[in-house]
């Protein structure tokens, strides 16, 4: 037994295992992640609820409350973005690429209007970022939240841009997936921020 | 061709595998492997660790006389904050990263990490925020003074009214630490639950990746609270928010809950893979199998869920309502019955065995004492009126340098040298290791006993300068902790020359149990040229069952001794 016969079975067996396997762990790696992500959101909203049961003078001078009717609009929205894009993988997976393309692509477009909607929102608003702790909570937690949207539909377009290239999804693609499984967690996070901010006021 | 035959001729010869590199310049590469990244870890780490330590000697200097002549009140402020921060963030983490990077894979039968290039980036980011943090010593104001804990409102002041400050640089440092922690934790968890070998079930796993499992597991519960309040932190000092500034509305104390939400379970971080290094070291020097192995595991799982409800307890003099104090004196005590199981597995392990009493043994015994004795006085410190008691003085700093150095650095050091002979292929000096144990073990407890009398005389922690009465304790502390400093001259000594000039280490030199033991050392690039199959549990030590069934190389885990 020599050196020689000795290394090739070492490199093709082993790259070609690990590149395997890889492939497999990265949506559990994902998952993990997004848990571990979770916690953060689970702080803010803990931090929330504890200024805003003890703090008296909660809401800032001149301040009478939030409107809830247009982030309600925006909250309907995002909420049916995610069932869009469960079909928009439905269509990847019985191989309908321009079926993927179209729901995939107006998934994006509610996420955009999300934020349009968050933006027009902060522009009218009567308080800014350092006016109290109330001030400071709202903006830091639907901002946190909106950088989430951001990144989802940045990666949104990322793999819609990835479908253009050829064979690039035969067979299943953990980029979607995982982008979709973003989406739905940015969405709940979103329900839960929306009935603690606007809801109980 | 069988890997039985590879084995013989590499135990034979003592020659590493052929697929070994043995290049030096692959650990300043982005290498994606994890012995490397292993290796990495663990060197960077000691390099901060020696820098943490002579800031710890600095202030020992300072504290040899009762007045503040040594350093300025405020250059001994930054001392304990950066000795703190050095000590847990780019110390403690990086090298049981770096450890758990070695071994894991090789003990549940992995080519690798689940994902390497997200390790290697994990690991880079080390050196990245260590430099952060070492430039607040170069900024106007000098580095943070507000303890590793960052208590506003102490914190959130800036005297030098600069956006670049120390506590900014902090911040920043402890976030990107939480990224790379968090960047290494769902590597760890993935790599365990889905890359064990076949055969290898839940209870067939070593105890150390058990241990490393829930640690890692407290790292993606608790690190996202910490980053939470790091930057609402960061907020309030750069972006004039006032989350935890009490004058304008705020609240401080919430800042210290989602502190330590994260930092005591931070502890077990630390602490859990130091016990995992126990559970491996005891069965081999003392030739026995790891007594009660299934209780072993589960109550490090059992610690990881407990770890989570007992935050309170650094804040029972926070204006904590005294039903709270309560709830959370109960859970503090709680703790003490899994870790009380393991304490107990230990020493029915090491009980009437065939004792080895070599370095790593010598190591984890000394380690396995400190750590009894941090224990009880934890037990102390858990009580609601001994903790206002000794709140807030020496007595907390003697029992956790028990831990952190007692326990944790001599488990670390009972696991360098334990598998040593593995990373690098070459037997260390035992005369020169057993220098280093005498060294440490006299130097931890010279330093760290007498901080127990100066607590309970009432010496408070963070202080430059004291009371008289206290100077007889302080000049002992002292002496220790600078014979401390010298401990760690063996040490290197023997890490370089040994790694350079030392004997070759054949693949088993301990005559040990388990996957990584198995194949040559150092282990090549894919660690097992075939996959193995697990046939029996990790601590089959006088029952002689082969380990894996494709690699029948029973006779090297039997007893020849």
């Amino acid at each position: 037994m020599s050196t020689a016969n000795l290394d090739p079975t070492l490199n093709t067996h082993g790259t070609h295992a690990a590149e395997h396997e890889e492939e497999d762990h990265r949506m559990f790696g994902f998952i993990v992640f997004l848990l571990s992500e979770s916690v953060i959101f689970l702080s803010f909203f803990v931090g929330y609820t504890v200024y805003k049961t003890n703090i008296t003078d909660w809401l800032p001078a001149g301040v009478e409350g939030l409107e809830v009717r247009e982030p309600l609009i925006n909250t309907i929205v995002l909420v049916s973005s995610s069932f869009v894009i469960y079909f928009a993988e439905r269509f990847l997976r019985n191989e309908n690429l321009w079926g993927f393309r179209a729901l995939w692509l107006l998934t994006m477009a509610m996420g955009s209007f999300f934020l349009y909607g968050q933006a027009v929102e902060w522009m009218g608003l009567p308080f800014g970022f350092t006016d109290g702790v109330f001030g400071g909570t709202f903006y830091l937690l639907t901002g946190f939240h909106g950088l989430h949207v951001m990144t989802g539909v940045l990666l949104q377009g990322i793999m819609l841009g990835r479908s253009f290239l050829p064979n690039n999804y035969a067979g299943g693609e953990f980029g979607v997936e995982a982008t979709s499984l973003f989406w739905h967690f940015v969405d709940v996070i979103w329900i839960i921020l929306f009935i603690l901010i606007y809801v109980w006021q | 061709m069988s890997n039985a035959s590879i084995e013989a001729i590499a135990a034979k010869s003592g020659q590493p595998f052929p697929g070994a590199p043995n290049n030096w310049q692959r650990f300043f590469t982005f290498s994606t492997d994890h012995k490397v990244i292993g290796i990495q870890y663990i060197v960077t780490a000691f390099v901060f660790f020696l820098i943490g330590g002579l800031l710890a000697m600095v202030m020992r200097g300072e504290l040899i006389t009762p007045e503040a002549d040594l350093v300025d009140r405020t250059v001994y402020n930054a001392l304990f904050t950066m000795h703190g921060t050095i000590m847990l963030f780019m110390w403690t983490f990086p090298v049981l990263n770096g450890l758990s990077n070695y071994l894991v894979p090789l003990m549940i039968g992995a080519r690798d990490m689940a994902f390497p290039r997200l390790n290697a980036a994990a690991f880079w980011l080390v050196p990245v925020f260590g430099t952060l943090l070492m430039a607040s010593f170069f900024v106007p104001g000098g580095p943070s003074q507000s303890g590793w804990w960052a208590y506003p409102p102490v914190s959130l002041q800036n005297p030098t009214g600069n956006l670049i400050n120390g506590q900014v640089l902090w911040l920043l440092a402890v976030a990107l630490s939480g990224v790379s922690s968090i960047m290494g934790a769902v590597n760890f968890v993935t790599t365990i639950f889905r890359m064990r070998a076949p055969g290898m079930g839940w209870f067939r796993m070593p105890a150390f990746c058990w241990t490393v499992l829930s640690a890692q597991m407290i790292q993606l519960f608790g690190l996202p609270s910490l980053t939470a309040g790091a930057v609402m932190l960061l907020l309030d000092l750069t972006a004039g928010t006032s989350f935890f500034d009490p004058a304008r509305g705020g609240d401080p104390v919430l800042y210290q809950h989602f502190f330590w939400f994260y930092s005591h379970p931070a502890v077990y971080v630390i602490i859990l893979p130091i016990f995992g290094t126990f559970s491996e070291v005891f069965p081999v020097y003392a030739r026995k199998p790891l007594f009660g192995y299934r209780f072993v595991v589960v109550s490090s799982v059992i610690i990881t869920v407990l770890s989570a409800m007992v935050w309170v307890h650094h804040m029972f003099a926070s204006g904590t309502p005294s039903w709270m104090r309560m709830l959370f004196m109960f859970s503090t005590m709680l703790i003490s019955v899994p870790t009380g199981v393991k304490v107990f597995a230990w020493v029915a392990t090491v009980w009437g065995g065939k004792l080895r009493l070599d370095t790593p043994m010598l190591f984890a015994l000394g380690g396995l004492v400190c750590f009894l004795f941090a224990g009880i006085t934890g037990v102390m410190l858990g009580a609601v009126p001994f903790d206002i008691h000794v709140n807030n003085t020496y007595f907390v700093v003697g029992h956790f340098h028990y831990v952190i150095y007692g326990a944790a650095v001599m488990g670390v050091y009972a696991a360098i040298y334990h598998w040593f002979p593995k990373m690098t292929g070459h037997m260390y000096y035992e005369g020169l290791g057993k220098l280093h144990f005498a060294l440490t073990f006299i130097g931890v407890n010279l330093n760290f006993f007498p901080m127990h009398p100066l607590g309970l005389m009432g010496m408070p922690r963070r202080v430059a300068s004291y009371d008289p009465e206290f100077a007889y304790w302080n000049v002992i502390a002292s002496l220790g902790g600078f014979l401390l400093g010298v401990s760690t001259l063996p040490f290197i000594l023997n890490m370089i020359s040994s790694w350079i000039l030392g004997k070759r280490a054949a693949a088993n030199p301990w005559n040990a149990i388990g996957l990584e033991w198995l194949i040559p050392s150092p282990p090549p690039v894919e660690n097992f040229e075939e996959i193995p199959i697990v046939v029996s549990g990790p601590y089959g030590y006088g029952s002689y069952e082969p380990l894996v069934a494709n690699n029948p190389a029973g006779e090297l885990n039997s007893e020849h001794r």
